[in-house]
């Protein structure tokens, strides 16, 4: 009986051993044998590594920047298409005429356009897909630039008529983001079916999506045969990722703190494009103290945005005076009309009746850059003696509070759009800067019947928001994307998150 | 036997829907909408509205409860707000990559600890012996996170041996990918794991090999080994189970650290993710599953606990 007994559990002891053996041998032999395959690899297959992975595939449903990043031009493709360099040109659109008045806009359709399912392209899928975006259920960032439109006509399968309610001089511009998607699709959040050379191959939630070139393409067929966007949520395991070959190029560096490895390195090309996402302290124009003018000029003047630039990005990004950033056709630097000067900050503060400075709580949300820029402004108006306390606020809840219910004072908030300076003429915007004149200059600048008269118009704009200092623009963050050296032909600008993937390859 | 199971199992159902109303409510509590990771900053009201009405936010909360509830019970976990995807499938891609990740974890840990701790009890008196046991001491220090910075750095960057992160995008198709992907990780857990892990072997064998009952049978002629074999480990092993379980439990949920370290598409950046995004259904979803691995291998860790220890068995349900 024990012998029986010691016998069994002998065995078993040998094999949970051997069992031991077998897991730590599987777990580093296998590992030793395929070292570094994959660096080898052709690149025939671009890798690319973000950090914005879509939340779903539609863009008028909240798919976010992710879906914009990796659809737009590469799968979906619009009427009209913004280069990279920021110009807009035709693209399912040939052709288009502008009735004397501005308010009818009549396009020609490209010919031999299908969509990936095999239907052809046809007006009627122009008007369904415009009307996607305008319908009430819509959430598309673009809508309300879009209420313009008081109706689409087809008068036949090439032809696209846009009648609008009132002057628009960027509706080219505008429908350069409206995806012409096939008005048969269903289910657009979790497939796709547009016109752009790369159909969806698959998207793993939390990993990777991939883009597989389409042979049906009516323009020239892309430079690869499959893109992948990796996904990640770690600034340094992109990098890493970056470093031993994963991926290829990332669209967009979010931590400088990693670029350090990059610049000095002859495998690696560091790419500083132009960007249009600004970094705003955006006051609540409609209350105190920040309903003064002289306190909001007051508070931008107490703060050293080139100090604070460089302890967030290095020597990365740009200072700006305004809203609009270089590559907007309105730009003008006017970092000079609240330049930084602590003595004209204190004086101003004295004439709007805060010789002793004020208090008052910046609602900053939690991700970065936000925290540490809200710390800098902490101790740069404790200098004037501005006591600022910082609330720590959730993304969601922002936008309930601050957005929705315009509940605040002060926040900080990134505004990545270009051409977004016409929010200043929106009275009901959630930092209520309300100038009737600069809302008639918006509306004027809209019903322009030349771009010249716009930049003019938009140009006054920009000036008296700077002098009024609607909002405190820090700086605008740095575009930079790193790529493996030996590749060739990726967009560096990424303006409104967008990354056409065709021409990329390797040299 | 039966009578005991009978009631571990009504034990388990009631911790089930406790933690389902809890689930809920605690969502429920926190601040914003969950609505708004639908809208752009340039949304007006009626697309705010919109927006609300699909994902349900603007209905009562015991509405939005009793239609969960009742899905559940249908083993429907619902629909994701964001993706619109179903949750259910997601949740088991997600654990292809987490359920490998936790059991070779475990099992890795399992071997390291039972051979460091036990050596470091038994040859306590050693330089090799306190050896061991300090290294397990500074283990327990060291956050898992970097230790997989380190040895990233060390066997991606330097040695170019293992990838850096990332998982296969056909996932097990090739095991041997799959593997390499995990492998990294896998160290990453089990060294932090087998370290606390051969604390408690290490004690619970100290407190064998000074028993009464050890002495006895080497008085009665039985060899050490046989001694050990026959009385020790077996005494040896109730403590360690016990936290066994609960160390399983453990790196179930808290690979979610580890998973964004190496970005694997486990159930831990899935949740990390939702909650980011308000993202109720798929919050819920997870959790519930989480909710009953962990009640489930609780269960596992008593009856094994049960088996070994007869001593147990009689206590608890009186006969057997």
């Amino acid at each position: 009986m024990i012998r029986t007994g010691k016998t069994t559990r002998t065995k078993a002891t040998t094999a949970l051993i051997a069992a031991g053996a077998i897991v730590t041998l599987a777990l580093t032999g296998c590992s030793v044998g395929q070292g570094g395959g994959k660096a080898s690899a052709a690149h025939d297959t671009i890798e690319i590594g973000s950090i914005y992975e879509p939340q779903n595939l539609s863009a008028s449903s909240g798919g976010g920047q992710g879906v914009t990043e990796a659809f737009n031009g590469n799968v979906y493709e619009g009427l009209f298409k913004l280069t990279d360099a920021g110009d807009v040109e035709p693209l399912l659109a040939t052709d288009y005429t502008m009735s004397d008045d501005g308010l009818s806009y009549t396009f020609t359709l490209r010919d031999g356009v299908t969509f990936h399912s095999g239907k052809a392209l046809t007006s009627a899928d122009v008007k369904s897909s415009i009307e996607r975006v305008t319908a009430d259920d819509s959430q598309s960032a673009r809508k309300s630039s879009l209420a313009v439109i008081s109706g689409i006509e087809t008068p036949d399968d090439k032809t696209v008529v846009v009648k609008l309610s009132s002057r628009s001089i960027s509706l080219p511009y505008l429908l350069s983001y409206i995806w012409i998607v096939n008005s048969e699709a269903t289910d657009l959040k979790t497939s796709e079916d547009g016109t752009g050379p790369y159909t969806l191959g698959e998207w793993k939630r939390g990993s990777s999506l991939s883009l597989e070139a389409w042979d049906g393409y009516w323009g020239d067929a892309p430079k690869n045969h499959e893109v992948v966007f990796n996904y990640f949520t770690d600034a340094t395991a992109l990098s890493n990722a970056l470093l031993t070959n994963e991926v290829d190029i990332v669209t967009s560096v979010q931590s400088p703190d990693a670029l350090s490895q990059f610049e000095n390195n002859p495998d690696f090309v560091v790419s500083d494009g132009d960007s249009t996402t600004k970094e705003l302290l955006a006051f609540n124009d409609k209350v105190a103290p920040f309903d003064k003018v002289d306190v909001r000029k007051a508070v931008y003047s107490a703060i050293d945005r080139e100090k604070l630039l460089n302890s967030i990005w290095g020597d990365h990004g740009t200072l700006i005076g305004s809203m609009v950033p270089p590559t907007d056709p309105w730009y003008e630097d006017l970092t000079d009309v609240n330049p930084y000067d602590v003595d004209l900050a204190k004086s101003l503060l004295a004439k709007a009746g805060y010789p002793d400075g004020f208090a008052f709580t910046l609602d900053a949300p939690t991700y970065d850059p936000h925290p540490a820029v809200a710390e800098f402004l902490k101790s740069e108006l404790a200098k004037v003696g501005i006591t600022m306390t910082i609330n720590p606020i959730s993304a969601d809840e922002w936008y309930t509070k601050v957005f929705q219910k315009h509940d605040f004072t002060a926040t900080l908030q990134e505004h990545v759009n270009d051409r977004d300076v016409v929010w200043y003429g929106d009275p009901d915007f959630y930092w209520g800067y309300d100038n009737p004149q600069v809302t008639k200059w918006v509306a004027e600048a809209e019903q322009a019947s030349s771009t010249e008269e716009q930049t003019a118009k938009l140009k006054l704009v920009n000036e008296q928001i700077a002098k009024d200092a609607a909002s405190a623009w820090l700086y605008l963050y740095p575009q930079i994307v790193v790529a493996s050296s030996d590749l060739t032909g990726y967009p560096v600008n990424g303006l409104n998150s967008q990354f056409y993937a065709y021409d990329i390859t390797t040299k | 036997m039966t009578r005991y199971l009978l009631r571990r199992a009504a034990f388990l159902l009631i911790s089930l829907l406790a933690a389902i109303v809890v689930l809920f409510v605690l969502l429920r509590l926190l601040p914003g909408d969950p609505a708004n990771a639908l809208l752009s900053v340039n949304a007006t009201p009626e697309q705010i509205a919109a927006a609300q009405a699909q994902v349900g936010s603007d209905r009562p909360l015991a509405e939005q409860f009793a239609s969960w509830f009742g899905d559940v019970l249908t083993l429907d976990l619902g629909r994701s707000f964001i993706s619109s995807l179903p949750v259910g499938p997601e949740i088991v891609s997600r654990l292809a990559v987490t359920v490998p990740l936790t059991l070779l974890s475990f099992a890795l840990a399992l071997v390291v600890s039972l051979v460091v701790g036990f050596v470091a009890a038994w040859k306590s008196r050693t330089w090799y012996g306190q050896a061991l046991s300090a290294l397990s001491q500074l283990g327990i220090a060291v956050p898992a996170f970097w230790v997989g910075i380190l040895l990233v750095s060390l066997f991606s960057i330097r040695l170019r041996l293992l990838p850096s992160g990332g998982f296969p995008r056909d996932d097990w198709a090739d095991p041997a990918d799959a593997i390499r992907s995990l492998t990294l990780p896998v160290i990453t857990i089990a060294i932090v794991m087998s370290a606390s892990l051969a604390r408690y072997v290490r004690s619970a064998t100290l407190d064998v090999l000074g028993s009464d009952f050890l002495r006895n049978a080497r008085a009665l002629g039985a060899p050490f080994r046989v001694a050990m074999w026959r009385h020790g480990l077996r005494n040896a092993s109730v403590p360690v189970i016990s936290i066994l379980g609960i160390e399983l439990a453990t790196t179930f949920l808290g690979a979610v650290v580890i998973e964004s370290v190496f970005t694997l598409p486990g159930l831990g950046s899935m949740l990390l993710r939702a909650i980011a995004q308000h993202d109720y259904p798929n919050i819920q979803g997870i959790l519930l599953v989480s909710t009953v691995a962990v009640l489930v291998i609780g269960f596992l860790a008593d009856l094994v606990q049960r088996l070994v220890d007869p001593r147990l068995r009689a206590s608890i349900s009186g006969n057997r």
